[in-house]
């Protein structure tokens, strides 16, 4: 299965999101580089406002990633409460 | 006290239909054809319009909200980089030839980038793919001005930035990118979609903006990396525009598909050799390293791209032509565009050098099956030749690939001790090529071609001297008159590092950073 990857800027505000990205998707490989973090996952990562919001104890806009985005590989399905990177074949 | 609650009034789903649809009519006093002359004429079947839907939703009012405060943000570390003399803290003042490059060269196609996607935005008769294409036709144009904005500060302090414009329509290795965007914006909408948002933005431009931007991070270029990745997120949506639009245009009819094969192959092979001063830029212009360009083809085209054709595979969509040939060129491209830009550098406005025993050392630990048996040898002579006082300047004019623009600089399949040339006879004239696929192209499109501004033909032909000059004057200089003509500050902005105004500037004012005195 190929992977999926996302990336963002290596800040305060990407830290809450990518640790919602590690407890969610067990197999996702957090890798740190200057300035970023890249997170690999087989096949699938998905990225739950819910998670996001119990680390911060504050309502968040899953649309604010665009903000510390970096990059990402995948086809995307985004509504109000998940975002999922997924490649199916 | 009560807990807020936060309402929203439409969901994402739905406030996207409500901002992307409805927005275009049916014309009644003039045909629709006539309205939108651009978008069949490709030979592309759309059936319905409808489907296009960008996949992160975004519509104009959050486009806005983000964007400003992307911009916030960028401007705050931009700003604190001026006032605190960021330009002192990079590794090596040789990095800032990579900045140099990036402003003549890369910077321009932003440019380009935004007049292709306000074109399209305009012509495509379905408003899905018309506001995604505005949206990046807008983000484009930010990006040429954050970049021009962030990089204006070291053009303050250092030389081979002061003419960049000018520059990008005439100096001679300008015109690969120069020619890669001319050549898509001048393609029919649809094949500039596939050309750019597709296999530009999603296969190629990670290996741009991500490792040598994380390079810039670990340089202390924070001005560089904030726009980057600035620009970067941004390229994250085009990405998604550019999976989008080729779905959608293998969804719609299965006549498309071998139109679309065919670009993709073109359009890869264009842009993987646009990628080659990328690859130079990481390979041999950061001081302090954070990945080969071996590694960033690798991770973001032999990984990522696989992924993404054996997922189209389902359309029946194959690898590009000259894939295999292109995973080859990983162990050499780096190493042979450095080569010839140290040949060239009295043309050339920024600073080559004979990599440190160190960093050799990295390029022998990186490229295993290359760099000892093919490129140190001549390096090192480079070295010895240099300490001697005898610094090789090539005096002549390299022959160029008709179609990507390259000098004939790259070598076989197979073989990296033997370059590699093709060509092709057209209407009685004799064309060059460095490769299978760009004859390939060329052959395909030969009326298209035949017109490109090739610097070198221009400069024997004498269309690169300044009005009034006298090329049968005593002592005339062909090569002089040709720098006078980009406007090149001859000794300034070209020639070795070593000795270089920017080198001495940059260990001046560091020695004064040190002992605290004020410049």
């Amino acid at each position: 299965m190929s992977n999926v990857f996302i990336a963002f800027q290596d800040n305060e505000e990407s830290r809450p999101v990518i640790e919602a990205i590690a407890a969610d998707n067990t197999n996702a490989k957090v890798v740190h580089s200057p300035g970023m973090v890249k997170i690999d996952a087989p096949g699938r990562l998905t990225i739950k406002r819910e998670t996001i919001e119990e680390i911060t104890g504050r309502p968040y806009d899953l649309q604010a990633i665009h903000v510390n985005l970096v990059t990402l590989s995948g086809h995307i399905d985004e509504d109000d409460d998940q975002l999922t990177l997924s490649w199916k074949h | 006290m009560d807990t807020r609650v936060t309402k929203k009034k439409l969901g994402l789903k739905e406030r996207y239909a409500a901002m992307t649809r409805g927005l275009g009519w049916e014309t009644t006093y003039q045909p629709m054809d006539k309205v939108f002359p651009y978008d069949k004429y490709e030979g592309i079947k759309i059936h319905d319009w409808d489907k296009w839907e960008d996949p992160f939703r975004l519509t104009m009012d959050a486009y806005w909200k983000y964007q400003g405060e992307k911009e916030k943000k960028l401007y705050a570390v931009i700003e604190a980089f001026a006032q605190n003399n960021g330009q002192l803290g990079v590794t090596d003042a040789r990095y800032i030839n990579a900045l140099k490059l990036f402003i003549q060269g890369v910077t321009p196609l932003e440019y380009y980038a935004h007049r292709g996607f306000a074109h399209v935005g305009r012509q495509f008769t379905g408003e899905g793919a018309r506001v995604a294409a505005q949206m990046q036709s807008v983000d484009e144009l930010r990006h040429y001005q954050t970049e021009t904005h962030a990089i204006s500060h070291y053009n303050k302090y250092f030389n081979g930035m002061h003419q960049s414009s000018h520059w990008f329509d005439r100096v001679w290795y300008l015109s690969v990118p120069k020619s890669f965007f001319e050549d898509a914006i001048t393609g029919g909408p649809f094949e500039f979609l596939v050309a750019v948002s597709f296999s530009f933005e999603y296969v190629l431009t990670n290996l741009l903006f991500v490792p040598f931007m994380s390079g810039a991070a670990h340089n202390g270029d924070m001005s560089t990396v904030t726009f980057g990745f600035s620009a970067q997120s941004d390229e994250s949506r085009h990405m998604t525009l550019g999976i989008e639009c080729i779905k959608f245009l293998l969804e719609q009819d299965p006549a498309n598909v071998p139109i679309v094969q065919k670009w993709i192959d073109k359009w890869f092979w264009r842009g993987y050799r646009l990628l080659t001063l990328v690859a130079m830029m990481q390979d041999y212009m950061l001081p302090k390293r954070v990945m080969s360009w071996k590694e960033a083809w690798e991770m973001y085209a032999e990984d990522n791209g696989g992924a993404l054709f054996k997922d189209l595979a389902r359309y029946g969509i194959r690898e590009p032509a000259g894939w295999k040939q292109a995973c080859e060129g990983k162990d050499h491209i780096s190493h042979q565009a450095w080569n010839t830009f140290y040949n060239y550098n009295a043309a050339a406005p920024f600073h080559t050098w004979v990599p440190s025993e160190e960093e050799m050392q990295w390029l022998s630990e990186k490229y295993p099956d290359s760099f000892d048996k093919y490129y140190r040898p001549r390096l090192e002579y480079f070295r010895e030749q240099q300490q001697a006082g005898n610094r090789f300047y090539n005096k002549t004019l390299p022959m160029l690939c008709t179609t990507c623009q390259i000098p004939m600089l790259f070598t076989e399949e197979g073989d990296p001790s033997q370059i590699c040339y093709r060509d092709s006879d057209y209407l009685g004239n004799k064309y060059h090529f460095c490769s299978d696929h760009c004859k390939g192209i060329f052959d395909d499109e030969p009326e298209k071609y035949i017109q490109s501004w090739l610097p070198v033909h221009q400069i024997y032909q004498g269309n690169c001297f300044k009005p009034g000059t006298d090329p049968t004057a005593e002592g005339f200089d062909p090569l002089m008159a040709v720098l006078d003509y980009y406007e090149m500050n001859v000794g300034r902005d070209n020639f070795d590092f070593e000795g270089s105004e920017d080198q001495k500037n940059f260990a001046a004012w560091r020695g004064e950073a040190l002992k605290g005195e004020a410049k």
